[in-house]
């Protein structure tokens, strides 16, 4: 009797919750954007990291300068207008009326300046426009000026670079920030404010509307143009697993998932409800990195019948699928279909031709030095690249071992100089947004500065840097264009690193969402909800 | 009585001080480098060596142990070196959903799973013994993720009735907060449930063979207060251990049902800072881990003096 007793008490709470529970649905008329990222904000400084998720927050809570449009076409975002002179020396600069920062002091030309200088000491193309200027001077409350010291032809798009680092402004009291600590506080002058209490490292970020905000009258390109909030709030919510995300979006609890695995796509395109975009049309681009400091790749040979034995459409299919609608081959160092998309230099390369490689193998010299490839296990857009590579390799005659590891793990080790045998490595794949790699001065992956600068495998060639350096003082866009020609083609004979293939992205969003924008970085102005 | 609890508590402060220096210095030896992580994919080594000096990560290991236990000392465990927030407030911010679910998913387990164990054992050989016993095989055969995902499936996706993710604090209401432990609660306690029914059975199996026993229903006792109050209280033993163990294992998180559920746990906290190398943050987690084991063990062994006046500390 007892037990009978407790079951039925049991049954009874059940039934008698279970109405209450259903029925709980908030009831708020708040307009929120629930949007689950592709990782978790974890740095709030845009400026003291390249990641992309605080590039992604920057453009929440910062505006910029100038922006990029999608015709990459630099256009004025925070400025009104810029003259340069006829010399080509000084621009000057004119600051819209009516901005604002979010706490309700007016943008200055000091802030804007200030704002250059911190960029200009941490990211690659502000490290060489600061090379180039002599002086930054504020006119008046609203115009400054950037005199360089010679001409150079990158001005503009340094100061409208869309991807990371970003130059976005920032109060000059927080510039004065040295780039290697964060910003104290998360004050910008964007569409967006920081709701600091809603901050959950790892968990959640959120984003207020800032009312106060005046857009742009142009029509929303890219981050140029009207950035206009069409929303109360925007969360961006970190789901560590991609299957719930799904789950998630399906059932209507959130509004967008940015970057979904492409094994789960078939579950997106089953739902009538859903849009599928590929909003990053310039795509991202995987790039394997050898080790030039050790042997075998320092042996420009070795490193030519590499690109050989590798195929793009093999490690392209293993990562996405054979559809090309995700992904294309691409042997172009600054991402095909952009200005300076040349795939000079690689042709007969990157397509698994195993036995020419065998034979160039052969005739390099190469004397079985094991080849440790570091394989990063956990990030699922890394994960699938290696294996492929490292059995082309073996086809080719390599003696390959990979090494499991976390991405971390990676991210530590990669910066070791040292021999394998002391802990360092000889190759690791990486993937980059397009956006970051379209000309020779960002393209980190083609400097040719070695140890004195250059990026993780210290790729070192004078010849490189001088043709970087024609490149960064030529103004003449056709000019421009030729140096680029003959950096591909250097760049595929001496391999500072080979492009695996270009993929590109797909976010999915309910067909009720209105106004998602394309671009190199997600943007949540101009998107509304509406009922269908 | 109070000797021994003051005697277990003084106990915690050398435990404490060896799981401090065992998972500081293990951490060390871990490959990784948290200010890599900070500065980004494309960041340059200098600039990767600015960030590191400013985190003292470039000094000597025995500076910053002592400099991380002196602020231990003052009850600080530390500032988080990639959100720059204090590891106090990320551990606060997730201590509720761990407690809310461990709270659910141990006391369903025990409602279920102890009758279960008692009815197994009391029908011993028969089909409902067998059924049972199938089920906790089942329990903990298969995986907790699929089993959410079905659970997910079954009444989020196609039914509707319950919301597929998420946490809301208790603060929100209890409906809200409620109808997101339903799922994770349901899933998680399937493991919970299998545990403490065997370890029911088998402990109420060898107290059922007792004289005591056949002299209570020889006394005509009914079937029921046999079993309650003569078997089950004597039986209570091994029983309170294992659901001990469950707590403890439940606060210290439980990583896969934080995830498929998206709750903001210490789980998932613990294996965030794993992945970033955010030292204060794992120590930090880690030491209150280690605290909460302490205190579940003690209460476990004071909970065995009510269940059994025999025993005395």
């Amino acid at each position: 009797m007892t037990f009978k007793r407790i079951l039925m008490g049991a049954c009874a709470a059940a039934a008698l919750s279970a109405p209450m529970l259903v029925a709980s649905a908030p009831a708020s008329a708040e307009s929120v954007l629930r949007v689950v990222m592709h990782s978790s904000l974890r740095v709030l400084d845009p400026i003291m990291t390249t990641a992309y998720m605080s590039r992604n927050h920057g453009y929440m809570i910062y505006d910029t300068l100038l922006a990029m449009d999608e015709k990459q076409v630099v256009k004025p975002q925070m400025a009104e207008s810029w003259k340069v002179s006829d010399d080509g020396l000084t621009y000057t600069f004119t600051l819209r009326d009516g901005l604002m920062w979010h706490d309700g002091t007016p943008v200055t030309a000091e802030d804007c300046i200030a704002s250059i200088k911190r960029w200009g000491q941490r990211d690659g193309m502000g490290q060489k426009l600061m090379q180039f200027t002599k002086e930054m001077t504020a006119l008046d409350a609203k115009s400054f000026t950037l005199v360089l010291k010679e001409p150079y032809g990158l001005v503009l798009e340094s100061l409208g670079k869309p991807s990371s680092n970003t130059p976005f402004m920032v109060p000059k009291k927080l510039a004065e920030t040295p780039p290697s600590e964060p910003m104290p506080e998360q004050i910008g002058s964007g569409p967006f404010k920081w709701v600091k209490e809603g901050f959950q490292p790892g968990l959640k970020a959120v984003y207020a509307k800032n009312t106060d905000y005046k857009p742009r009258s142009e029509a929303p390109s890219w981050a140029s143009g009207g950035k206009v909030v069409k929303v109360d709030k925007v969360e961006w919510v970190t789901m560590p697993d991609h299957m719930t995300a799904a789950n998630a979006l399906i059932n209507g609890e959130i509004d967008f998932v940015e970057n979904p695995p492409t094994d789960l796509l078939p579950i997106y395109e089953a739902d009538s409800n859903l849009e599928m975009r590929i909003t990053n049309k310039l795509g991202s681009q995987v790039m394997m990195r050898p080790n030039h400091l050790h042997p075998p790749f320092n042996n420009p040979k070795v490193l030519e019948a590499l690109s050989y034995a590798v195929s793009q459409k093999d490690v392209m299919v293993g990562m996405v699928g054979d559809n090309p609608k995700y992904y294309q081959t691409c042997t172009s160092y600054f991402i095909c279909g952009t200005t300076y998309g040349t795939q000079a230099g690689s042709e007969g390369k990157m397509v698994g031709d195993i036995a020419t490689a065998k034979k160039m193998l052969a005739a390099s010299g190469y004397d079985g030095t094991k080849v440790v490839i570091m394989h990063p296990t956990d990030v699922a857009t890394l994960s699938s690249h290696p294996p492929i590579v490292a059995q082309a390799m073996r086809q080719a005659g390599f003696n390959v071992e990979l090494q499991a590891m976390d991405w971390q793990t990676l991210v530590g080790r990669r910066a070791k100089q040292d021999p394998v045998d002391a802990g360092g490595w000889n190759m690791f794949i990486t993937t980059w947004v397009g956006a970051d790699l379209i000309n020779p001065v960002a393209n980190l992956g083609i400097n040719g500065s070695g140890k004195k600068g250059g990026w993780f495998g210290w790729y070192e060639n004078a010849e490189m840097e001088k043709l970087r350096d024609s490149f960064a003082r030529e103004t003449d866009p056709a000019k421009q264009k030729a140096i680029v020609e003959q950096i591909s083609k250097l760049g595929w004979s001496t391999i500072p690193n080979l492009p695996l293939g270009q993929f590109f992205a797909v976010s999915v969003f309910p067909k009720s969402l209105k106004g998602v924008l394309d671009g190199p970085a997600p943007y949540f102005w101009n998107i509304e909800k509406t009922k269908g | 009585m109070l000797a021994f609890i003051s005697r277990r508590v003084l106990a915690t402060i050398p435990v404490m001080g060896v799981v401090a220096i065992v998972i500081f210095l293990l951490l060390r030896l871990t490959p990784g480098d948290p200010a890599a992580i900070i500065a980004g994919d494309s960041a340059t080594e200098a600039q990767i060596m600015q960030i590191r000096a400013r985190l003292g990560l470039d000094q000597p290991i025995y500076i910053q142990f002592f400099s991380w236990i002196w602020r231990l000392l003052q009850g600080d465990l530390g500032i988080s070196i990639i959100s720059n927030i204090p590891v106090s407030t990320m551990i606060a911010q997730r201590l509720e959903p761990t407690l809310a679910l461990a709270t659910t998913t141990i006391i369903f387990a025990v409602f279920v799973a102890v009758p279960l164990g008692v009815i197994a054992a009391w029908r011993q050989g028969t089909l409902t013994d067998r059924g049972i016993m199938i089920f906790c095989v089942m329990g903990f055969s298969v995986p907790v993720f699929v089993m959410g995902y079905l659970w997910i499936y079954g009444i989020s996706i196609n039914l509707r009735w319950l919301p597929v993710q998420g946490y809301r604090p208790i603060a929100n209401g209890f409906g809200p907060f409620f109808e997101r432990l339903i799922l994770p609660t349901l899933t998680l306690s399937v493991i919970y449930i299998a545990l403490i029914a065997r370890i029911t059975r088998a402990s109420m199996l060898e107290i059922l063979d007792e004289d005591y026993i056949r002299t209570a229903r020889a006394k005509g006792l009914t079937e029921t207060r046999v079993l309650l109050v003569h078997a089950l209280r004597n039986a209570a033993v091994p029983i309170v251990t294992i659901i001990g163990i469950g707590v403890a294992l439940l606060i210290s998180g439980v990583v896969v049902t934080e995830s498929v559920f998206n709750l903001p746990g210490l789980g998932r906290l613990t294996v965030d800072a794993v992945l970033a190398r955010d030292y204060p943050v794992i120590q930090g987690v880690i030491l209150i881990f280690a605290f909460l084991y302490v205190l579940v063990n003690l209460a476990i062994d004071l909970s065995y003096t009510i269940l059994d006046p025999r025993i005395r500390y």
